[in-house]
């Protein structure tokens, strides 16, 4: 028998697995509303306003809590080590991607928040990826919180621990898990000081003092909660006085610090050997100089925002309640930060809602499965320091006139 | 326990998360015949831990396909 006969193999389309979610995307948009996930912000004029199609839009879905983005000092440091440094490092952290402003960045957060040793990441995800996968491996356990962010759970997935999530938020069913680990295993407990979704905040007290008297290391993602939550801004283990029990704090250089990059900080006499031991450190290029000079710039402004603080807490409580008031379901029934997720009834009208409110000229988050618990879809609104109140009663009255047009309250 | 009696147990537990009142077997599979989302997957592994006192981990979850792979993998998790 020749080639020229041999029946051709049946391809398997790897895309198949994809056809739930094209059909999904297919029915939404046939009913007529803008694509959610395809915005594009044509000019930005400042961290809380910006043009999207040709028309001026308060934001409202950034996580730029405290406004850093058009700081003045921010803008000029990050011009600043473009001309001096050029504007990238073509290399890895533990090659020739090391420059001054690494070090300085990373000298920063020890200020911050306190602590020994700082590791900086090129983004947030890949510190959650690199820390958890690195050091909880082949045996160990993870205990975390079921609505922890992918970050998290992939760096459980590489890292190859048994992976034993709890109910969200719930100490019995973390403590009993805890409790049924064999004797002798390394355990990591991971927990979120503010979880994104819903804007709740977790009883970290309480949990990690169980995780400490069950012989677990604790890290905790404070992404959402640096630089305003916390008498000195480092986060929800801070205001809640447990910080000094927390051996790994992930952060992020893409909320409140307002530009892009993560990091760890920790206290572990050994933290060091993470920079040769984590592969998302080592096997990619380190942040451009000008990032890491606008991060060490804004990092060091936070230390001293006080104001800006309460200012960003006024709008939160502010906005709670207006909502409240006007009849919406919100993810909390006080506002716990500076998130505040309104709770849409099903995706179809989550996207109508989300568009009426853009065509106000207002841009929140539309968040649906699987980013979001309990198959919800959410509205998520997250506030800034630059809100002015004027800027939270007009966005109140958008969310009004939206609200009654879809027919939501 | 034997193989016996934890499966005696484990349909005590399933009971109220077979809503739709399935007749389930040994192939009876989690996502397929019952059709169980992830929310209620996760609140029945945690009521079964609990009733045995084990942990069943998501790596161990992802070998677990039927009713009777369940019911071997909680027999032999007891040691």
């Amino acid at each position: 028998m020749n080639d020229m006969t041999k029946p051709e193999a049946a391809q398997t389309d790897l895309f198949s697995k994809f056809d739930p979610m094209i059909e999904t995307r297919r029915s939404l948009l046939a009913t007529g509303v803008t694509d959610p996930f395809s915005l594009v912000m044509e000019k930005v004029l400042s961290p809380t306003t910006a043009i999207c199609s040709g028309r001026e839009t308060i934001l409202l879905g950034t996580y730029n809590y405290m406004g850093m983005t058009f700081d003045p000092d921010v803008i000029e440091a990050g011009k600043q080590a473009l001309d001096d440094f050029g504007s990238g490092t073509t290399g890895s952290r533990v090659l020739n991607g090391t420059y001054a402003g690494h070090r300085a960045v990373e000298d920063a957060l020890k200020e911050f928040y306190g602590m020994d040793h700082a590791m900086v990441f090129s983004t947030g995800y890949q510190a959650n990826l690199g820390i958890i996968s690195t050091i909880a491996g082949k045996g160990d356990y993870i205990v975390l919180d079921i609505d922890s962010h992918a970050s998290i759970w992939d760096g459980c997935k590489m890292g190859d621990a048994e992976v034993v999530p709890f109910k969200h938020n719930d100490i019995e069913a973390m403590e009993k898990r805890l409790k049924r680990i064999p004797e002798g295993a390394g355990k990591l407990v991971v927990l979120e000081g503010v979880y994104s979704m819903l804007g709740d905040i977790a009883p970290l007290k309480e949990m990690i003092r169980i995780a400490k008297e069950n012989g677990a290391m604790v890290l905790v993602d404070e992404a959402h909660s640096m630089g305003f939550i916390g008498p000195n801004g480092r986060g929800v283990a801070e205001d809640q006085g447990v910080l000094d029990d927390v051996d790994f704090v992930i952060g992020t250089f893409s909320k409140s610090v307002g530009t892009v990059g993560g990091f760890c900080v920790s206290n572990h006499p050994k933290f060091e050997i993470m920079r040769l031991v984590c592969r998302p450190y080592v096997f990619t290029a380190s942040l451009p100089p000008s990032v890491v000079a606008t991060a060490a710039t804004s990092i060091r402004k936070l230390m001293h925002a006080g104001n800006k603080r309460a200012h960003l807490w006024e709008n939160s409580r502010t906005l709670h309640k207006a909502l409240t008031d006007l009849g919406f379901k919100l993810g909390t029934a006080e506002p716990q930060s500076a998130i505040i997720a309104v709770i849409m009834p099903d995706l179809e009208r989550g996207a109508m809602m989300w568009e009426a409110l853009l065509r106000e000229g207002l841009y929140v988050n539309l968040a649906r499965p699987p980013a979001t618990p309990a198959g919800m879809t959410l509205l998520r609104c997250s506030l800034c320091a630059e809100h002015s109140a004027e800027q939270v009663a007009i966005i109140t009255g958008m969310f009004e006139r939206a609200g009654k047009a879809v027919g939501i309250i | 326990m034997d193989r016996a009696a934890t499966a005696a147990r484990i349909a005590e537990v399933i009971e109220p998360f077979n809503k739709n009142g399935l007749a389930i077997d040994e192939t009876t599979s989690f996502a397929g015949d019952l059709e169980w989302d992830s929310l209620t997957v996760m609140d029945f592994v945690a009521a079964i831990e609990d009733e045995f006192d084990i942990i069943i981990s998501m790596n161990q979850q992802a070998e677990i396909e039927t009713y009777g792979q369940l019911i071997d993998a909680v027999t032999k998790l007891q040691g």
